[in-house]
């Protein structure tokens, strides 16, 4: 059973600048800048999770910056399994941003979207030790906390230095989709059969 | 005056269009600037796939009826086309790698009306010696047309059986081959789709090679030679947008421009936003951003959206069709498109068709043209019309720095489309597009 590879589309949420592809970047790269060049260039990128059942394979989009003028296309949430909305705790605009952000993904998304809200340190304007970055901090963690449990949102703070905790993130998420319901990897050119025949994950 | 989004670019694109989309798309993977703006909060401008909500509201039509469905089931095309499989857009896409983003069905039937009836438009050759569209003697003389067209090759004296194509016409080839007028008719505008018969008595090369595209698309993938996105044709500006906003490019939906800025000697130099503005050494856009100076008219095309609750009758209960009637059939210059997809391309509820008539406009009563084609519908639980006119730039946009679009075709499909976005790329860059990628030959690319 476990070399079975389900393939879920993963979708990157969030204001301008709150960190959205520094943590996509430690997750499928390890690797970490402090200062992250806007996103520039990649389609999608691919990442795995080894569970004990399954092996999950995340094909993630970054919103490209079409976030920043609320300009992203509907394709862009067609088909998201999973979605990360990430904030800033010394912004709260961006805290109210990624409400709005679920709101957003509840309407135009599929209904059973797996939703993670995750606000990241210790990168760009962020960078410092924690206690320097609770002296500014702005979103309360009791408050978050309770707002995405109200919502059945998974919610944690991590530190982009930490690619342990960006790791814990990815594979709490994969644990909650379904991996009965299978997304067919994407090919060069996929012509989709008459009528496709449901094909199981394994 | 603020500065609009970073204030400074190389291009500055209006509308978000396919064409638009495409060019900003290519602009910026070749490195350029580009700010991309529209008046709407949707993607797609005229060729927008729009759900409920925006359809109703855009036809000013009231609520829409309880019974159609949830809204986000619908993605309702304003302006029905079909992919040719292997098509120059298909081309593009696969070019430019926007394939990554859309996933595509095959449009399940071809159809032509003749003589009353709707007949199925042969896939296969021996489909076209059971159909009742030709004779028994007919048949043999088409299958011997189509075996020259396929063996043709314009650079190999060979394949040419003695016919210069580019002298010979369209009319005298058909005549050559002993082929009657009626399939003249079928064959002109059900294989090689075109739209009137101009092209008769005008060299026959062109339509040929039509005529292979045809061929090699119906071959590629059997039922019929279209291809059409999941979710609508919307899905192609927005993949093309995606390509643009990853190599960097500024998108801004629900902002009109309020006003292009010209420099003294008449060229763009940027556009005004409200009380902003961004600076560019061009602009780019469709006809609807532009002084009614910069564009002329071009005709009409009348366009009807109809939601059926039921196929359309008499192609097999199909979930994806096209029918063409031949103008001649209907006594009509131009033809008259029909085209239905449904849930199975996830651009409406289950249960829930949408047809959508199109032609050119000959007269002045929208209603009276699409007559012929709403007579193949059945019972129709919802129609919009729209009567559009079209347009095209003036000029080529080198003197005044406006490189504008031309609108969509009546054609039902985009190989005309790809030919003024083509040009409208040479325009703006001074360079003709690689386009001879072949559709059969790209998964080593991958």
């Amino acid at each position: 059973m476990s070399n079975r590879v389900c393939h879920f589309k993963l979708v990157l949420l969030g204001d301008t600048a709150v960190g959205k592809s520094c943590l996509v970047v430690r997750f499928v790269r390890d690797e970490f800048f402090e200062f992250q060049e806007p996103t520039i260039g990649a389609a999608f990128l691919t990442q795995t999770v080894a569970l004990d059942d399954a092996t999950v394979k995340f094909e993630i989009w970054d919103t490209a910056g079409q976030e920043r003028y609320r300009s992203l296309a509907p394709m862009y949430y067609r088909g998201a399994a999973a979605a990360i909305i990430v904030y800033d705790i010394t912004n709260p605009d961006s805290f109210a941003g990624a409400k709005s952000w679920v709101k957003e993904l509840q309407r135009r998304g599929d209904t059973n979207v797996v939703i993670a809200m995750v606000s990241l340190w210790e990168f760009g304007k962020n960078a410092g030790n924690k206690a320097d970055l609770e002296s500014r901090r702005k979103v309360d963690f009791n408050e978050a906390n309770a707002y995405a449990e109200e919502n059945g949102i998974l919610h944690m703070e991590t530190s982009a230095k930490n690619s342990n905790n960006v790791r814990a993130l990815f594979v709490e998420i994969a644990k909650s989709l379904p991996k009965t319901i299978q997304q067919p990897e994407r090919e060069a050119f996929p012509i989709m059969p008459q009528k496709q025949e449901s094909r199981n994950c394994c | 005056m603020e500065a609009l989004a970073d204030g400074e670019y190389d291009a500055i694109v209006m509308g978000t269009g396919l064409k638009e989309c495409v060019i900003s798309g290519l602009l910026s993977v070749q490195g350029m600037r580009v700010l991309h703006m529209d008046r709407n909060n949707y993607y797609g401008a005229d060729c927008a796939s729009l759900n409920l909500t925006n359809l109703y509201e855009k036809f000013n039509a009231g609520k829409p009826a309880d019974n159609l469905g949830a809204n986000r089931d619908f993605n309702v095309d304003l302006i029905p086309k079909f992919i040719m499989a292997c098509g120059n857009l298909t081309k593009m896409l696969l070019h430019t790698k926007v394939t990554r983003y859309l996933e595509f069905k095959s449009i399940e039937g071809s159809y032509v009306y003749k003589g009353g009836k709707i007949l199925k438009v042969p896939a296969t050759p021996e489909e076209a010696l059971r159909s009742p569209l030709m004779g028994l003697f007919e048949k043999r003389r088409f299958r011997s047309f189509l075996l020259f067209v396929d063996r043709y090759d314009e650079n190999d004296a060979e394949t040419h059986q003695g016919k210069n194509l580019k002298v010979m016409t369209m009319r005298e080839l058909y005549d050559s081959f002993g082929l009657q007028p009626d399939t003249h008719q079928f064959i002109s505008h059900a294989m090689c789709l075109e739209l009137d018969d101009v092209h008769l008595d005008k060299p026959a090369l062109a339509t040929v090679k039509e005529l292979q595209t045809y061929c090699y698309s119906l071959s590629r993938y059997g039922t019929s030679p279209y291809i059409y996105p999941v979710y609508g044709l919307g899905g192609l500006p927005e993949g093309f947008s995606r390509l643009c906003a990853i190599h960097g490019g500024t998108f801004m939906l629900n902002h009109d421009v309020d006003e292009i800025v010209y420099n003294d000697q008449g060229e763009a130099i940027g556009v005004k936003s409200g009380n902003a503005m961004a600076r560019a050494k061009f602009v780019v856009g469709d006809p609807s951003y532009f002084p009614k100076n910069k564009v002329r008219a071009t005709g009409q095309i009348v366009r009807c959206i109809c939601f059926l609750n039921h196929p359309i009758p008499n192609c097999g209960d199909l979930e994806s069709v096209q029918i063409i009637i031949p103008g001649p059939q209907v006594n009509r210059k131009n033809d008259i498109f029909v085209c239905s997809i449904s849930s199975s391309h996830a651009v409406s509820a289950k249960g829930i068709y949408i047809a959508i008539v199109s032609t050119k406009m000959e007269g002045n009563d929208a209603d009276k043209e699409v007559i012929p084609g709403l007579a193949l519908l059945g019972h129709i639980m919802q129609r919009f019309t729209m009567v559009a006119t079209t347009y095209a730039p003036v000029s080529d946009g080198h003197d005044d720095k406006c490189y504008i679009s031309s609108s969509f075709d009546a054609s039902s499909h985009f190989e005309g489309d790809v030919e003024d976005l083509l040009s409208l790329y040479k325009r703006v860059t001074g360079k003709d597009l690689d386009m001879t990628i072949n559709a059969d030959s790209v998964e080593a690319d991958y």
